[in-house]
């Protein structure tokens, strides 16, 4: 029988069936963080248990931190008590913990990849629904609520019920001034916030294959913008030279059977999906949010719908933005660049952005952000000498973290302000109480950065960009 | 988990579609290392203005409209896995949130939790909206054994889908762990089994 490859995952990871067809699902990886785990431990506690298989899980303190200073004691009380707290539990159940000063720190679904400990054919779970990003491996990846993080510490299983396939396919080549977030951004669009829900998707086509990990990362990651439990794309020649010889990566004999098996890791010719989507790259614009959810999307040089009977919750979200309907957001003034999260904060969205600012000034009135999605991110982008070109640039390049893309730390949006971010949530509030944000990749926010105002960056580019 | 069978109850209308868990708690309030307390900010930025002062024109502020139900819009609950999401409506008091699509994790989270995440037709929701507006002491009587929904004064009866095994869960007040821990030699059997390239 033909399987999809989310199918031959999932099937090699049932380890029973419950009655009404539930499954408990076996997690080969698990990922925590100070937000989303302290009440998973606490409920250990209670029950007088410890962790079931403790070299499974790694921890990581990302979403709270600041992203200065992090050599010192972090000055917010409740953040502080927080990561201590995280710190503590690892210790009391014996958990790796990559935590705040450790060369290996950052955020979860950054460090996973770059440590070799996300690998294909694996099932992730982490608290916190971005893990999808590591599905670019080709791995069932998703996010997981705090009594699920308590379920797999208590057991390394989950009781799950089998998600709906869906694929989504880009062929062709994509045109200059495009990249991933521009993809992802664009078939979110398309779809809407919730045309996923239910499904497991799996990203395939030209287009897609042709992209780097880094970029595939991006894609995945945005999986859960439109409701999807996860994406995953088939490994193939550009995954095993990636995870090749890092940290954690299996090597000598383990690394030729981890081969030969990975190589087994694809969607069957004919297998079926309970939904399919074809986009051609070649129509696929630079993106920018317009809204209050990701599925708002439009080309930077289109206008923002204006439908005859526009709904209460499409008014409500264009009043939170001060946008009118019809208009173009092209030319509009920004007052923040954030450029970081789990979704945009690798070496290569850091080159990216480099590239494009060096030997260019921010306009003065915007803010940029730069913040790096993990300290090796953060070291090799030193390395390379982008500390210089951000700082000539006038843009403040700080220590990894979540920061500003959920706004937990001191990283935030004033009211009112607009950012342009390469984060993956454009919520009402997402990066401050009634910061208004703008989605789009690091190219689109480089360039609106430097022009203070949003930019189409088919019209600035030079030909080392293209 | 608190057990739930019946429920019998007037329902607070809040019909908002798209309703993302950030609003329901926003990241700012996740910093606490305990599970009760977070009904205190449910929907803080809608329900708060600037300087902590109530909101007058957000439903949970306004006495018109009490009771156990929630009764949002459509596709309440996307974004993120914040858990804290279920525990601020519960700790708030509700029981049972209704709405025409549910986000896969909030779903989940829900029913973990003895929140029960009811799904009705698009239009009926938009008729129970607003039939709640028109009369607030509107009762709905919900019987989770039965998996019905029943809203007298409308003159209707649904039969409403939830996963069996959760819904034996929700009816005993058991918990996923208690049951995987009787899985131990299953789970462990399969382990034998795995490939090295995930190991």
């Amino acid at each position: 029988m033909q399987k999809t490859l989310f199918d031959k995952l999932w099937d090699q990871h049932v380890v029973d069936t419950v009655e009404g067809g539930t499954d408990v699902l076996y997690i080969d990886r698990h990922f925590i963080h100070e937000v989303t785990s302290p009440q998973a431990f606490a409920g250990l506690r209670k029950r007088g248990i410890g962790v079931a298989r403790p070299q499974q899980t790694v921890a990581t303190a990302d979403h709270n931190v600041p992203t200065i200073n992090q050599d010192q004691p972090i000055k917010e009380k409740l953040s502080r008590f927080q990561v201590d707290t995280l710190t503590q539990n690892c210790e009391e159940f014996g958990l790796e913990l990559y935590g705040l000063g450790h060369p290996y720190q950052g955020i979860v679904h950054v460090i996973g990849p770059e440590l070799g400990i996300t690998r294909p054919g694996m099932t992730i779970v982490c608290g916190d629904s971005h893990t999808s990003t590591h599905g670019a491996f080709g791995c069932i990846a998703f996010g997981i609520g705090t009594s699920q993080v308590e379920q797999v510490l208590a057991t390394q299983c989950l009781l799950q019920v089998r998600p709906k396939r869906m694929r989504i396919t880009v062929d062709g080549t994509l045109p200059p001034g495009v990249v991933s977030k521009d993809i992802i951004l664009y078939i979110i669009s398309q779809l809407s916030a919730s045309g996923g829900t239910g499904y497991f998707v799996e990203y395939a086509g030209s287009a897609i294959r042709n992209l780097s990990m880094e970029a595939r990362m991006t894609i995945c990651n945005m999986s859960i913008e439109m409701g999807a439990r996860g994406g995953l794309i088939a490994p193939d020649a550009t995954t095993f030279e990636y995870i090749k010889g890092r940290e954690f990566a299996p090597s000598g004999k383990n690394w030729d059977d981890a081969m030969a098996y990975w190589q087994t890791l694809y969607t069957d010719e004919g297998a079926t999906f309970d939904k399919e989507y074809v986009y051609r790259a070649e129509d696929i614009p630079p993106m920018v949010t317009y809204g209050t959810n990701p599925g708002m999307g439009i080309g930077v040089d289109q206008s923002i719908p204006a439908p005859a009977s526009p709904s209460a919750s499409f008014q409500k979200s264009l009043k939170y933005m001060g946008f009118e309907a019809g208009e173009s957001l092209e030319g509009k003034p920004i007052d923040y660049v954030f450029i970081g999260s789990c979704t945009n904060s690798r070496m290569e969205d850091l080159r990216l952005v480099a590239e494009y600012v060096k030997g260019r000034r921010k306009a003065d009135h915007v803010n940029v952000m730069v913040v790096p999605g993990s300290r090796q991110v953060r070291d090799q982008a030193k390395r390379e000498g982008l500390d210089v070109i951000f700082r000539e640039a006038g843009f403040d390049f700080r220590e990894a973290g979540c920061s500003a893309c959920l706004g937990m730390n001191e990283d935030k949006v004033p009211k009112g302000a607009y950012c342009v971010s390469t984060s993956n949530r454009n919520f009402e509030g997402r990066q401050g109480p009634g910061a208004r944000t703008i989605l789009a990749s690091p190219l689109t926010a480089a360039a609106t950065a430097i022009s203070g105002h949003i930019i189409d960056v088919r019209t600035v580019l030079t030909p080392e960009l293209v | 988990m608190e057990k739930f069978t019946t429920l019998t109850s007037t329902a607070v209308p809040l019909a908002i579609e798209d309703i993302d868990t950030d609003q329901i708690i926003p990241a700012r309030f996740l910093k606490a290392t305990t599970r009760e307390g977070f009904g205190e900010n449910l929907f803080r930025d809608w329900r708060y203005l600037p300087g902590d002062v109530p909101n007058p024109d957000f439903v949970l502020n306004d006495d018109t409209y009490r009771g156990q139900v929630l009764v949002a819009g459509k596709n309440f609950g996307m974004g993120s896995s914040r858990e804290h999401a279920a525990w601020a409506l519960f700790d708030y008091g509700f029981r049972v949130v209704i709405s025409s699509f549910f986000a896969d994790i909030f779903r989940g989270n829900a029913l973990n939790n003895g929140l029960l995440p009811l799904q009705i037709d698009d239009d009926l929701l938009l008729r129970l909206q607003a039939a709640i507006k028109e009369d607030p002491e509107l009762t709905l009587e919900v019987d989770l054994p039965q998996q019905t929904l029943t809203i007298p004064s409308l003159d209707e009866q649904v039969r409403f889908e939830v996963d069996p095994y959760k819904k034996m869960c929700m009816i005993n007040g058991y918990d996923d762990i208690d049951f995987l821990r009787t899985k131990a030699d299953v789970i462990t059997a399969y382990e034998t089994k795995r490939p090295v390239a995930v190991q």
